[in-house]
């Protein structure tokens, strides 16, 4: 009885040792004098054009690879974790609100791009070890055929969504677990200051829905995304959520379903940094510097719909026409949010969750 | 084929299961190994076909020790207690595995299996499914696959264990016609008094491991070597006295007319009567009588015939 | 079959050690290491052991396991309730299209968690989508496949005769199912149950999805502390507890079955239904298969859903580039057939030898193969990115790394599917085989091979959908020019719009067919040989 054993652990040692081969081969992969690729460590908003990932590698004579990780927080945390020893060689994605852990937890090496001289002012780089890539703000969307039909008019501001008419239609997502219910707590932070724990207070008198990520918020919760079954018309996302519905439509449309509301947007910064050890730290900045060229930067609201930081870079069409670039958008600096980030959670989450 | 164990011990688990065994079976010779279940009788069966290896002892065929020799190079038929056909074949691709494996081709091997299918009356059951089969049928089958490669022996483990009344009497007919017209070396595992006599020229008794009586069935009857094998064979007239018991055959019981017993049962077994009877001394005694049965309560004579009344030795770890 | 120990040759021997050396090998480097790499990390510093005592007192961390254990307790229990009928229908009758029903119900079981948990916020009336209710209809939806599949083959294998038996005997039908139906199937309750009881305590897609920011259990909070706030001491201490009460969970069950023992194999043909059954089982079947088609239908819908109608356009769009994505759908598609592929492999040459010493008797190998299941999936993959930086095994961010990782999740089905009938293996086959003359190649060949070909075939299709499907650990380690389905989904529902969902839907719909046709396959493939 013990014969099949035998032709099985035959191809038990067969299998062990071949996934140990390629693995060996892999680890062999990395070693190597002159280093032929570059690697990307980001989150998995992170997206690039075909045709501007190879316009890199043709430049650079090095391979693109990119490794996303979850969204910015858990992609830094991974990195984090393996600080001084990392997965690539240069990260994206790290935004204001997490900016401090980066540089504290000792992941990065300092590095000064030269295309940082045509960066717009405000988006001046806060801490040497990081270059600011892009910007998006975080902003409460509106179902316009919800309000339409309802023959109310949309919420103008932050201070609109404790009144009675809008009861029970506001979602949004929680901030210890999203980043941008993050950026919408910030926002209030921001507007209300010491008082903002009494306007949550209040929101969630008037029925506010909190979830977990962004997905459910705007594809479950919200109605105003195309497909959803969502019953609430009034959501945390993007100032450039309405381009995206129109340019993802299923047919062709001329008008944006819903709409961004100018106040109450809080303005989020993703920066690059080379990452401390990296194996191809030359890659790394040439990474960094191409991240900031005029030809990446006008692919960002194509593919990542955010905003370029470069000046003097045109924006797409249904851009222009549907998204909103606001003009004064809220920000908190790095350093209080971060002294302040896990009082703040616990009293969110004591407030709208308890 | 001759077959021999030559003081053969097997031990498993520590256990002793059969010890200094030996046995002999001639080209021809059909033997009936019978035995109480857990007496080592169908380890004994595994040892001679190559299953088991014995811890000490030899197993010979036609004379050359073949102890090391492995199963699949015997040339010797086994048929398990309840067939244990192969469920993933036909009927036919049973019968024909023998002569598969044994390089025959397709041809001669069809041939085969049609002539084992009719030894045992199976001619058109080649394409059947074995799990449809009834235990009459898949013993059949169990049977003509172990002929099918032309074995020079022929080792039967309680063919007929798992079967019932009738058809286990036409089927054990049918394997004493078979082994007739075969003559083919037979040994035969069972617990079956009547199916050992039936089936075995010879029976050897087997007890808690060893041999303890081998002889023809007629011998064993007449003279059986101890109480405790009187009683295996069914006898009830068995009084112990001492270390040594008195065995009284119960044909050798007559029932005249007259007083002196007690009819306490009278059951008909075929032409036969079996009386269970108390002696006036509170002696109970069993008695064959062709003839009439009798009430119970009925008062008899009893005559005992002396030839039929032996004296054995006592068996000390008893029954 | 082993109760009788007999003198082994040096290469029976070794063969048998090898039983053993490869999954411990496998477990001790895939598994042990980078599990050992993160709790060390996380609990170990400078040099000192820091026992985090306080977390594992919390009055949260109690809510939170008990919350775990009361969930995973009553999902099981609805999962059995709901799943017998269907075992039954299927194990004792046959019926034209049981194969397809068979199949389709292993469809929820591999189809991504985010996916159903999307399917079940669509269905659920308000304020139902964020309950404890939600959570366990979800479960329930999962695993009934659990409990059709182990109840389903054991019932199946038992001799129904003793059913005719108790008949004869005076049972009426209560007392049939209560005295004889339910102590003959208890081994296979057991284990069906223990199964479902360990992915209900350990899961996560459903968890996160539909417990909203209320519920939480071990799983969900081991991944929120790591990978969100990284406090990897409380995340570790949490996953201390996970995987001391799941090998908890795998050693009761493991005694259960033991003491429970196993009921007679031998089957009989599965008789079609007669006038009174045909309506029960018809109605069995047709309520089941209602209640486990409707989110999938509801995913389909939604795949066919255009604005204003319904098209094909998103499956169309399958083929087209996307800034979702590095590359097109289409290629997701491939690179999971691929990757299932090599992980059904690593699965099989892992589980094959491991369920032959299960078979055998290693128990201690029964409950470290299942291990992988209670572990979380945040933890092992933080694992992976700290063991595997280096040479030789630098592969942390390599391709095989994503076949291993569903290999660790889908051995314990191979090894669950193979060990009941390797143990059923009738040890005079092979003999009997050897008595006519066969070799010992001949006898693996033409005998041992052939009849657990049936098994083998599902424990492979098991293994495939499994990997097809899995989620959990994948998205720890796969990389971004290699996605699989289940991550293309999850990114395609991470963002806005209605042709992303629409593709998402698309691809769920995909994955539901490659499911379902591994599954119909597997059954079928080596129906011939091995009924």
């Amino acid at each position: 009885m013990t014969r099949p054993a035998t032709v099985c652990c035959k191809v038990g040692v067969a299998v062990v040792t071949a996934v140990g081969a390629v693995a060996l081969a892999a680890g062999c992969g990395g070693g190597g004098e002159a280093p032929k690729e570059v690697v990307l460590v980001t989150h998995d908003s992170f997206a690039i054009s075909k045709d501007v990932k190879a316009a890199f590698e043709r430049e650079s004579g090095l391979t693109l690879r990119i490794l996303q990780g979850g969204d910015a927080n858990e992609m830094l945390n991974r990195a984090l974790l393996t600080a001084g020893d990392p997965q690539g060689d240069a990260i994206f994605g790290i935004d204001d609100s997490v900016l401090s852990r980066a540089v504290d937890g000792d992941l990065l090496d300092a590095y000064r791009s030269p295309e940082l001289a045509a960066v717009q002012p405000d988006f001046s780089s806060p801490d040497r070890h990081v270059t600011p890539i892009d910007h998006g703000e975080v902003c409460l969307n509106v179902d316009r055929a919800w309000f339409a039909s309802h023959r109310i008019p949309p919420p103008k501001t932050l201070a609109d969504l404790v009144e009675a008419r809008y009861r029970n239609l506001l979602v949004v997502e929680n901030p210890a677990t999203s980043s941008p219910g993050l950026a919408f707590l910030l926002a209030t932070i921001a507007t209300y200051g010491d008082r903002w724990e009494a306007y949550w207070r209040a929101l969630r008198a008037n029925g506010v829905l909190a979830v977990d990520g962004w997905e459910e918020a705007y594809t479950q919760q919200f109605s105003g995304a195309a497909g959803s079954p969502g019953k609430r018309p009034i959501v945390v996302s993007y100032a450039s959520s309405p381009a995206a519905e129109v340019i993802f439509a299923s047919k062709p449309t001329t008008t944006a379903p819903t709409a961004a509301v100018e106040d109450g947007c809080y303005r989020q910064v993703e920066y690059a940094g080379v990452l401390r050890g990296a194996r191809n730290e030359e890659g790394a900045k040439e990474l960094i510097d191409f991240l900031l060229s005029r030809r990446f930067q006008a692919d960002v609201p194509g593919s990542m719909f955010v905003y370029p930081v470069r000046e003097g870079v045109a924006l797409p069409e249904a851009f222009v026409k549907y998204a909103l670039v606001p003009q004064d958008p809220l920000a908190l600096p790095a350093a209080e949010i971060d002294a302040n980030r896990d009082r703040w959670l616990a009293a969110w989450t004591d407030v709208v969750v308890r | 084929m001759r077959l021999a164990l030559d003081h053969v011990d097997v031990e498993l688990d520590g256990r002793r299961i059969v010890e200094d065994v030996s046995l002999e079976v001639a080209s021809g010779e059909r033997l009936a190994l019978l035995g109480p279940s857990g007496a080592g009788k169908s380890t004994l069966l595994r040892v001679v076909s190559g299953l088991e290896r014995p811890t000490a002892g030899r197993v010979l065929i036609d004379g050359a020790d073949v102890t090391g020799v492995p199963a699949h190079r015997r040339g010797i038929g086994l048929v398990f207690q309840d067939a244990a056909l192969f469920p993933h074949r036909t009927v036919a691709e049973n019968v024909g595995f023998g002569p598969k494996v044994a390089g025959l081709l397709r041809a001669e091997r069809a041939a085969r299996v049609a002539e084992a299918l009719a030894l045992v009356g199976l001619e058109d059951a080649g394409a059947r499914d074995p799990t449809t089969l009834s235990g009459g049928e898949a013993q059949r089958v169990a049977l003509a696959r172990a002929l099918a490669p032309r074995p020079g022996a022929l080792l039967l483990d309680e063919p007929l264990g798992a079967l019932d009344g009738p058809l286990r009497l036409r089927l054990q007919e049918d394997l004493r016609a078979l082994f007739e017209r075969l003559s083919l070396t037979v040994v035969h595992v069972t617990h079956d008094v009547g199916e050992a006599f039936a089936l075995g020229d010879r029976v050897a008794i087997l007890r808690a491991g060893r041999v303890a009586q081998v002889a023809r069935p007629d011998e064993l009857w007449a003279r059986p070597a101890d109480d405790w094998v009187a009683r295996f064979l069914g006898m009830r007239n068995v009084a112990r006295d001492g270390d040594r018991a008195t065995v009284t055959r119960p044909e050798a019981v007559r029932l005249v007319p007259g007083s002196g017993a007690t009819v306490l049962a009278a059951d008909r077994d075929g032409p036969l009567v079996r009386f269970r009877l108390r002696r006036d001394d509170g002696v109970e005694l069993e008695a064959v009588a062709l003839g009439d049965a009798a009430e119970p309560g009925a008062r008899v004579g009893v005559e005992i015939d002396p030839a039929g009344v032996l004296e054995v030795p006592v068996w000390e770890a008893g029954l | 079959m082993d109760r009788r120990r007999r003198a082994l040759s040096p290469g029976q021997r070794a063969a048998r050690a090898a039983t053993v050396a490869i999954p411990v090998a496998f477990l001790a480097v895939f598994f042990a290491w980078p599990l050992v790499a993160i709790l060390e990390r996380s609990l170990v510093t400078d040099g000192t052991l820091d026992v985090p005592w306080d977390v594992l007192t919390a009055e949260s961390t109690r809510e939170i396991a008990w919350f775990t254990l009361w969930q995973a307790t009553v999902s099981t229990i609805l999962t059995l309730l709901a799943g017998l009928p269907l075992a039954w229908a299927l194990s004792r009758f046959s019926f034209p299209g049981r194969s397809l029903v068979e199949a389709l119900v292993l469809v929820p079981f591999v189809l991504p968690t985010v996916v159903v948990a999307t399917a079940f916020v669509a269905l659920l009336p308000d304020g139902m989508e964020h309950s404890v209710w939600a959570i366990l209809l979800a479960h329930v939806f999962f695993n009934v496949a659990v409990v059709v599949r182990i109840v389903g083959a054991y019932w199946a294998a038992l001799d129904r005769r003793l059913w005719d038996a108790a008949v004869t005997l005076g049972a009426g039908p209560g007392q049939r199912q209560l005295r004889l139906t339910l102590p003959l199937l208890a081994p296979a309750l057991a284990s069906a149950a223990s199964i479902a009881f360990l992915f209900c305590f350990t899961s996560f897609g459903v968890i996160l999805v539909l417990g909203g920011i209320r519920y939480a259990t071990l799983e969900t909070e081991i991944y929120n502390q790591a990978a969100r706030l990284f406090d990897l001491r409380t995340a570790a201490a949490l996953a201390l507890i996970q995987l001391a009460a799941v090998a908890a969970v795998v050693i009761v069950s493991g005694v259960l079955e033991r003491r429970l023992g196993g009921g007679r194999r031998r089957g009989g043909r599965a008789p079609h239904p007669v006038r009174g059954e045909r309506l029960v089982v018809g109605a069995v079947v047709g309520v089941s298969l209602l209640l486990l088609a409707l989110p999938p239908a509801a995913l389909v819908v939604r795949s066919l859903q255009v604005s204003g109608g319904y098209g094909l356009r998103h499956f169309a769009s399958l083929f087209d580039t996307t800034p979702a994505l590095l590359v097109t759908p289409w290629h997701a598609v491939v690179n999971s057939l691929l990757f299932a592929t090599a992980a059904t492999a690593i699965a099989l040459g892992v589980g094959v030898p491991a369920a032959l010493a299960i078979a055998r008797g290693s128990r201690g190998l029964d409950v470290t193969l299942m291990l992988p299941l209670g572990a979380s999936a945040a933890m092992l993959g933080f694992g992976f990115l700290l063991a595997f930086g280096d040479p030789p095994l630098d592969i942390r961010s390599s391709l095989v790394i994503v076949p291993l990782a569903q290999a660790l999740v889908a051995t314990p089905f191979v090894v669950r599917s193979l060990v009941p009938a390797l143990r059923a293996r009738d040890p005079r086959l092979p003999e009997a085989a050897a008595v006519l003359g066969a070799t010992p190649a001949q006898v693996r060949r033409e005998i041992e091979l052939p009849l657990v070909a049936r098994p083998l075939a599902v424990a492979a299709g098991l293994a495939f959908a499994v990997a097809l499907g899995e989620f959990g650990a994948t998205v720890f380690v796969f990389r971004a020019d290699w996605p699989t389905v289940p991550v293309a989904i999850v990114r395609f529902l991470g963002r806005p719009g209605e042709d992303n969902v629409g593709t998402a839907m698309a691809l769920c719909v995909v994955l539901m067919a490659l499911v379902t046709v591994v599954a119909l396959v597997s059954q079928r493939a080596l129906g011939r040989g091995a009924r």
